[in-house]
């Protein structure tokens, strides 16, 4: 597309935020969702781009179904989850016909598509685009950033569980971000701990506090630890609102405070 | 005047069914349209044919050739389209189960997971491989396991930010230009998705099965899904599915929780007619021994974590032999 076509479709999107991690099974897609749930309870307009092709977790985890994707004038229409249009959705879910579809494809063609997705969606006046990536540091992670390049990224917010396995392979996505110049807002450690719902035990099933060393290792900061939480992975399954409703939860803090200083930290830059 | 191929030729014939007069293609072509219908009746069951052949033989060309590894017998993928469910972790401990359950076998394990290769920690490994005397990397051992990896060959921070056709290639030389000497089994650690690396290494070497392995949620068990798909796809034979993370325990009160949610997995394998293969649970010991570099079925070999991989192994056997039976 034109270079018109390229600022208008990201004009009006003021942060542009990257979720990367190494590793995968993290809680990237988790995290994101929660996040711009987040921000959006906190009045602003969220967007979401979901740049895993092979496995677009996100149009579950907020219920919106398969609906079409439209054209508009200014490129494609994004879906919005609510009449208000304060979220929206842009994933590859909604372009195939077959939900149980495997997306086989080499890296030339998820480029090209990527490409689409950040230069002909019609994002519209937004807060904050949240870009949810695949695990790795591949093809997906170089198109996105060179499509975003006319574009301010603001920088990236790396998610790790605490065990060393995970660490290992973000701390190879740090020196990604290093090289090539994304500002790294900070690291979440999610799956920190878990309760046991019946004694209150808490176990560190996936051990405890690497993602905290890892920030104090890379001079990074540390936004915040998530536990381990039933009631979220299934209300990510449902594709329900956590934050609606378990706002007594000590998950719900955890997130609430890490989206607040995420949006602090994007603001004064 | 113009040569026309045969395919090109019946396609101008298909798109010309009413039209009297055809192009002047040096064919002798009835006029009429009742002529033309007949010509093109009897043409399309063979041109379609003959297109499908000859499209067959263009794509095949660009394809590379699928030629076994020397000295390795049977290659079994642990795959999963999702990241995180277990992989390197299941591919570890079964690779060790095989060789648990029947000592004579040998066992080989590959990281084919060139953006995050975990092997070296799980197996303890660290450390450049050497090279044989006809310039093949000797891969580096523990546990009676010889195992190749991206993560011997850069610095333990390195990224490795590399767009797919250097994976393909980095792959080839990490399935081709490594001396693994005489095996039963190689197992191969397969990275998230369903992209290059899965597509490089179906098509380049002739796999025995594939074990998919999920946790029990839904998000997970969509990957997987396509992940088996995947392997239809490319026709190699799906083992089964293992259920990662099936159930917890608290150490405290014994009291089990299912934080992934429960029996996910099984239902799939149902709904996709592979076998079930075994439910591993969710326990500390697992991590804990894997950020150690001790897998659990060499460190608390009668665990009943351990038993359940060295079941996974058995009934991968099992089914390895109905596969190449069949």
């Amino acid at each position: 597309m034109d270079q018109n076509n390229d600022e208008g479709s990201l004009a009006q999107v003021r942060h542009v935020v990257l979720i990367l991690s190494g590793k995968g099974g993290v809680g990237k897609s988790t995290i994101t969702t929660e996040l711009a749930l987040a921000l959006r309870h906190a009045g602003k307009k969220v967007g979401i781009l979901d740049v895993d092709l092979c496995g677009p977790s996100i149009p579950r985890m907020l219920s919106v179904g398969r609906p079409d994707v439209h054209q508009c004038d200014s490129g494609w229409v994004p879906v919005y989850t609510d009449a208000e249009k304060s979220l929206a959705l842009m994933s590859i879910a909604f372009l195939l016909d077959d939900p149980d579809e495997a997306v086989v494809w080499r890296g030339p063609k998820k480029t090209a598509l990527i490409g689409q997705f950040v230069s002909d969606v019609a994002w519209g006046e937004l807060d904050v685009l949240l870009v949810d990536t695949p695990p790795g540091t591949s093809d997906e992670h170089l198109a996105v950033l060179e499509n975003l390049k006319k574009h301010r990224v603001d920088g990236a917010v790396l998610v790790t569980t605490p065990q060393a396995v995970s660490t290992g392979d973000v701390r190879r996505e740090i020196t990604f971000c290093k090289k090539t110049g994304v500002r790294i807002l900070g690291i979440i450690e999610n799956m920190s701990g878990f309760v046991c719902p019946h004694c209150s035990e808490c176990s560190n099933i996936f051990s405890k506090g690497g993602g905290e060393e890892l920030a104090k290792l890379t001079h990074s900061v540390f936004l915040g630890s998530v536990p381990l939480d039933p009631l979220l992975s299934s209300s990510i399954e449902e594709g329900k609102d956590f934050l609606q409703s378990f706002p007594d939860s000590a998950t719900f803090s955890a997130i609430c405070s890490i989206s607040q200083t995420l949006l602090s930290s994007l603001q004064t830059a | 005047m113009a040569q026309f191929t045969y395919s090109r030729l019946s396609h101008l014939l298909r798109l010309s069914v009413n039209k009297a007069s055809v192009l002047r293609t040096g064919t002798e072509i009835k006029h009429g349209p009742a002529g033309c219908l007949q010509f093109i009746r009897c043409q399309r069951s063979m041109d379609s044919k003959a297109l499908q052949e000859r499209q067959k033989q263009q794509m095949a060309k660009g394809l590379p050739k699928q030629k076994p590894i020397t000295g390795v017998k049977q290659v079994i993928v642990v795959a999963s389209g999702k990241g995180g469910v277990g992989k390197s972790t299941t591919a570890v401990n079964l690779a060790l189960g095989l060789m648990a359950n029947d000592p004579s076998k040998s066992v080989g394990l590959l990281d084919a997971d060139v953006y995050g290769p975990s092997i070296p920690k799980l197996m303890n490994l660290k450390g450049n491989p050497e090279l044989s005397d006809n310039n093949l990397m000797i891969p580096l051992t523990n546990y009676g396991i010889p195992c190749m990896s991206m993560g011997f060959l850069v610095e333990d921070v390195a990224p490795i930010v590399w767009r797919g056709l250097m994976v393909m290639s980095a792959i080839e030389k990490l399935l081709r230009q490594v001396d693994w000497g005489s095996l039963d089994y190689l197992v191969v650690d397969m990275p998230p998705g369903t992209g290059d690396v899965q597509l490089s290494i179906s098509q380049n070497i002739p796999v025995a099965g594939a074990v998919i392995v999920s946790t029990p949620q839904d998000i997970a068990l969509l990957d997987a899904r396509r992940g088996a798909e995947m392997f239809k796809k490319v026709h190699v034979p799906v083992l089964g599915l293992v259920q990662n993370m099936s159930v917890f325990q608290c150490p405290n009160c014994n009291h089990q929780t299912h934080i992934f949610g429960s029996d996910g997995a099984r239902q799939l394998a149902d709904n996709l007619g592979v076998r079930f293969l075994g439910d591993i649970p969710l326990h500390l010991n697992i991590r804990e021994m894997s950020d150690r570099g001790t897998p659990v079925v060499v460190s608390s070999p009668d665990s009943p974590e351990a038993e359940a991989y060295k079941k996974v192994a058995s009934v991968v056997v099992q089914r390895l032999e109905e596969v190449s039976s069949s």
